[in-house]
Formats: structure tokens, sequence, C-alpha cells
């Protein structure tokens, strides 16, 4: 096993063995089987209103269904994915158990790439359950497969980018609590950022600020968009939040 | 094995360590006493390369703590103060874990784990989880933790405390077995516990070394006169200057109506003999004669004091005759 490995096995076993998994993916797993459900109920209804005024009707389940689902999980997952991030490095400092990771032969860039890669596990194994739904859908109707899959991966990106945002905030604190209202706090401000560009216009801070926040990188690739504009967005997000979690880890020891 | 030079380490405006030096043979035990906050931990915590110093050099086992922190770190089982356990898992899953961290695998890990578990009587709790282990066992999962990879160099803090006294002579004879193989670097608040397990005695207070010695030369090199404790059944009223009178003796106190006197006298004399034939010829009604020798605690006592100024309490309490053999 590499250390690595190490690390991810150890947090996935840390991860089930407490009921914040099974509270967090049961919440999360009803709301989205919620939604969906009323999404197709709304889909459905606005199909029997059409077939009565034009005789027939062809309803597009990719717009009324699966781009719907997509915006509200973006929000599902801001408020969601920092209580599972929450723990992984407070904890370890409330119980003293960070001087023994740092003290063993193994670098804090694995000690944080193991701990990311093991929610980030955690986040897909959930993720993949909510893919019931398109596939039973799948069975009683017809609908572009394409964009649901891009949007797939925008969740599958968002999240990633959500987690190492948590991850940082958890370097920061020993307070669990603390820990995830800043990670909903900073998550919350890249959200807005997008509102403030709209505010500035077709400026080029508009657009930097527009560019800054997860809305458009996201909304291409649920509208079935695959930009490595957005790609690249997501992948520097990530790797600056990583970096900085091991900063943060690194000058922890110097207190 | 270890070489530690003029190690400084400063929290802000305050010193925690004001050069720091001193060395550890192979296979020596060196314990380190100090008051709490006199940078025990913070020295340790520098030789297990958790944080850098300001100033000076630490090597272990010929590797530099701040150039090559890892080759240290694979060298060295460290038991800090609070035992690094994690309530979720098991014994067994929490110690594999550790293995595995220090890149042990397959047979080599179980047989160590194995080893640990009953080096350290944790066979009936192995499969339970430590959140539910009590404090003395926590603190045998901890030293197993230490113990796992068999480290050349061992940096244990505290590591009796929580223990009950079977446990903790167990714990004392493990390490007294570890000597001779492993380095071994304890700090402790139990002065006994450093006569009985040490080769060396590091005393350290407000982050300076002010001692460091075997523990019998310690307390001989403090002692500055030879103490003798006297109890009489019938003590006459000049029983005072006439002990006083006796050739050697330096100082006559008396402690209360009970009888009881201590005697100063000059150092490398033994006075006990004639004291007894005044005492008897006297007819005072000898019950009781000893010397006192210093023990670690006076020793400990009188160097912490010092250091704050307060040397005169020192005498004070290096004299009550309080001193059992530790």
């Amino acid at each position: 096993m590499t250390p690595v490995q190490v690390i991810i096995a150890k947090e996935l076993r840390s991860y089930f063995v407490s009921p914040v998994v099974y509270a967090v993916g049961s919440v999360f797993l009803l709301i989205v089987g919620l939604l969906a459900y009323l999404y197709v109920v709304f889909a459905g209804a606005q199909a029997i209103q059409l077939t009565q005024m034009q005789g027939s009707a062809q309803i597009n389940l990719n717009d009324l269904v699966f781009r719907n689902l997509f915006a509200s999980i973006r929000f599902i997952l801001l408020i969601i994915l920092p209580i599972l991030t929450m723990r992984l490095f407070a904890e370890e400092r409330k119980l003293r158990t960070f001087e023994f990771l740092l003290t063993s032969p193994i670098g804090i860039n694995e000690i944080v790439a193991g701990k990311f890669m093991s929610v980030f596990l955690v986040f897909l194994g959930l993720l993949g359950l909510t893919g019931l739904m398109p596939l039973m859908l799948a069975l009683f109707s017809d609908f572009d497969w394409y964009p649901v899959l891009t949007g797939y991966l925008g969740v599958v990106l968002l999240g990633a980018l959500f987690l190492s945002v948590g991850v940082l905030a958890s370097a920061l604190t020993e307070n669990q609590i603390v820990a995830a209202f800043v990670s909903i706090g900073l998550l919350l401000v890249l959200w807005l950022l997008a509102g403030l560009g709209t505010l500035l216009g077709d400026t080029a801070i508009g657009q930097a600020v527009s560019y800054l926040s997860f809305m458009e990188h996201y909304d291409h690739l649920v509208r079935g968009l695959v930009d490595t504009k957005d790609l690249v967005y997501f992948f520097s997000g990530l790797t600056l939040m990583l970096f900085l979690s091991h900063r943060v880890v690194d000058s922890a020891r110097w207190k | 094995m270890i070489e530690v030079q003029q190690i400084t380490k400063r929290y802000g405006q305050h010193t925690a360590l004001d050069r720091v030096s001193f060395t550890v043979a192979k296979g020596e035990v060196l314990a380190f006493l100090g008051p709490n906050g006199a940078g025990k931990t913070t020295t340790m915590r520098i030789l297990t390369c958790f944080m850098p110093a300001n100033e000076g050099t630490a090597r272990v086992a010929g590797f530099d703590c701040a150039d090559q922190p890892m080759e240290v770190k694979r060298r060295i089982g460290y038991l800090p103060e609070t035992p690094p356990v994690y309530q979720e898992l098991t014994v067994t899953e929490y110690l594999q874990f550790v293995g595995r961290l220090h890149g042990l695998g397959g047979k080599i890990l179980t047989s160590s784990m194995q080893r640990e578990i009953e080096r350290l009587g944790l066979g009936t709790v192995q499969h339970r989880l430590i959140g539910n282990l009590s404090r003395g066992y926590r603190q045998r999962v901890g030293l197993a933790q230490a113990l796992l990879h068999d480290p050349q160099i061992l940096i244990l803090d505290e590591p009796t405390v929580g223990l009950d006294p079977k446990q903790i002579i167990e714990i004392r004879e493990l390490i007294k077995n570890l000597a001779g193989s492993h380095s071994v670097i304890l700090s402790t608040h139990i002065l006994p516990e450093a006569t009985a397990v040490c080769q060396r005695v590091v005393i350290i207070s407000g982050g300076r070394i002010v001692a460091e010695d075997t523990p019998e030369q310690l307390s001989a090199r403090l002692r500055q006169s030879e103490k003798i404790s006297l109890t009489l059944k019938s003590p006459a009223a000049d029983t005072d200057s006439r002990l006083k009178a006796v050739q050697g003796v330096q100082n006559v106190f008396t402690s209360g109506a009970s009888g009881t006197f201590l005697l100063e006298c000059e150092l490398g004399r033994d006075v006990r003999e004639e004291v007894a034939r005044l005492a008897v010829t006297s007819g005072w009604g000898l019950l009781e004669l000893k010397a006192i020798s210093m023990t670690l605690e006076d020793v400990f006592l009188q160097l912490t004091r010092h250091e704050e100024g307060l040397a005169s309490d020192a005498v004070v309490a290096s004299a009550e005759p309080a001193g059992q053999p530790a």
C-alpha cells in the first residue's frame, strides 16, 4: 500500500464507522429523490396540459427534469459537503492525533491528498446512487443521455471543488462546527461572485469576477457544453485549495 | 544516537528553549525532568521533527531533523503526552494503520502487531474500539504504536501516566529491557521513575538545562552536608548544645516537641556512633537514628527553585527530614 492508500483506507473506515456519512447520505438521497420525483410529476402535468391543448405533446425531459435537478443539487452540495469534510483535520487537531500524523514517515502532501481522496470517494458513492434515477427514467421515456452525462461530470467537478474548500476550512481550525461554517461561507461567496459579475456588466472586471464563480462553468456542463476553459477552472481551483491546505497544515506545526 | 546542540525555540516573545545541548548514546536511557512548562515537550517535538527549532541543530541517528525529517521519522518511535489514538478504530485496526504508515506489510506487520499486543497485554481488548477503552489501556495502545516498527530511538512523553501501579512496574521493566538495543528519552514528573529506569537525568527548568548527570551523582554533587535525623524519648534542656558540641556537628535543628532533632554535619564524616553513645550515656532514650540521603526530589526542588531565586526555600525543603529513599 502506498502512503496515500493507507490514509484513504483509514479515513474511509472512520467515515463509515461514524453516523455522519449515513445521516448526510440519507438526507442527500432523500432530497435528490424527492426533487427528481417532483420535477418528473411536474413534467407529466405539463405533458397532459399540452396534449389537451394540441392533441399531442413532445416533452423535453432534459430541460424539464435534469437541468432543474442539477441546478438544485448545486445548493444541496453546498450545505452537505462541508459536513462531510469538517472532521478531516479539525478532529485530528482536537484529539491530538495531528502530532502523531505529522511525526509519521509520510509527507504532508500525501496526508492532504489521502484525506481529500477519501471524502471524494464517499461523495462519488453517494452520487453514484442517484444514478438510479436517470436509469429508471430511461426505462419509461426517451431523453438525450449526453447532457445528463456532462451534467454528472459537472456535479463531480463541482463536488471536488467544494470538498477541497472544505478540506482547507477544516485545516484552519480545530473546531468542526467552525470548519463547516467557514467552508459554507466561502462557497456562498464563490456563488455570489456570479451575481456581482453580472452587476458589473460586460467589463473586464465583471468578466473576471464572473469567471471566479463556479456558476457559469457548472452551467455550461449541465447544458452539455464541455469547454476546456471550464475544466481548467475546476482543476485549478481544486489544486489551489489543496495547495493552500498543505500550507496551512505545515504552518500549524510552528504554533 | 541523538545530538542536540544549542537549540533555541521561541514562541513569539516567549523563549521556550534557551541554548539547550545534550547527547544520548546508543542504548542509553535518558530522563527529562522538569516542572510544567519547562520545555520538555518542546524538546521532544523538535527531535521528532514536528516543529523546527529557531536556532541550533538536532541530529538523530546521524540525520539532521531540519534537513532530512523523513529519515529521522522512520527511526523514531514517539509517544506524545496524549496517546494519539483514533477512537473509532479497534486496537488491531489502529496498529495496522500505524504499521502501514511505517511501510510495514504482510507477515512482518502481523508478527509485529502480535509482538506488541502480547508485550503490552492488549490481547483481551484487541478487537474493541479504542474509544471504549480506559485511560490505562489507551496509554498502552499508544506505547504499542511507538514500538510497533521497532525503532532504534524511542521518545516517550510521560509514558506511565494513567497506568495502575502494577502496569507502571511492567512498563518500567519494558523500558529497562529496551535499553542496550534502543536509545530512549523519556520525560517524567515521577522522580523515582527516573532513578529506577534511567542511566542519566537531565533536569530542565525555564527552558534551560540546569543539571545533567547520573541520578546518584546528582544527589551527591548537590549535597552540601551530611544530615542525620535523631529521635529521642526524653530529651533534656541542654540536649541541643551538647549535640552541637560533638565533633563534626555543624548545626542542630529541633522540630517541635516530638523530640526529633536534625543534625547537619561535615561532609564525609559519620557522627552516628558518637551521637548514639552520647544519647545512651545521657539517658535521653534513643528511639531512632538515621542518615538522610538526599533524594532526587530534593535535588529537583533545589535546582528548579534555585532557578527562581528561592535558594533559601530550597535549603529548608531539603532540610525537612522527609526524605525517604527513592
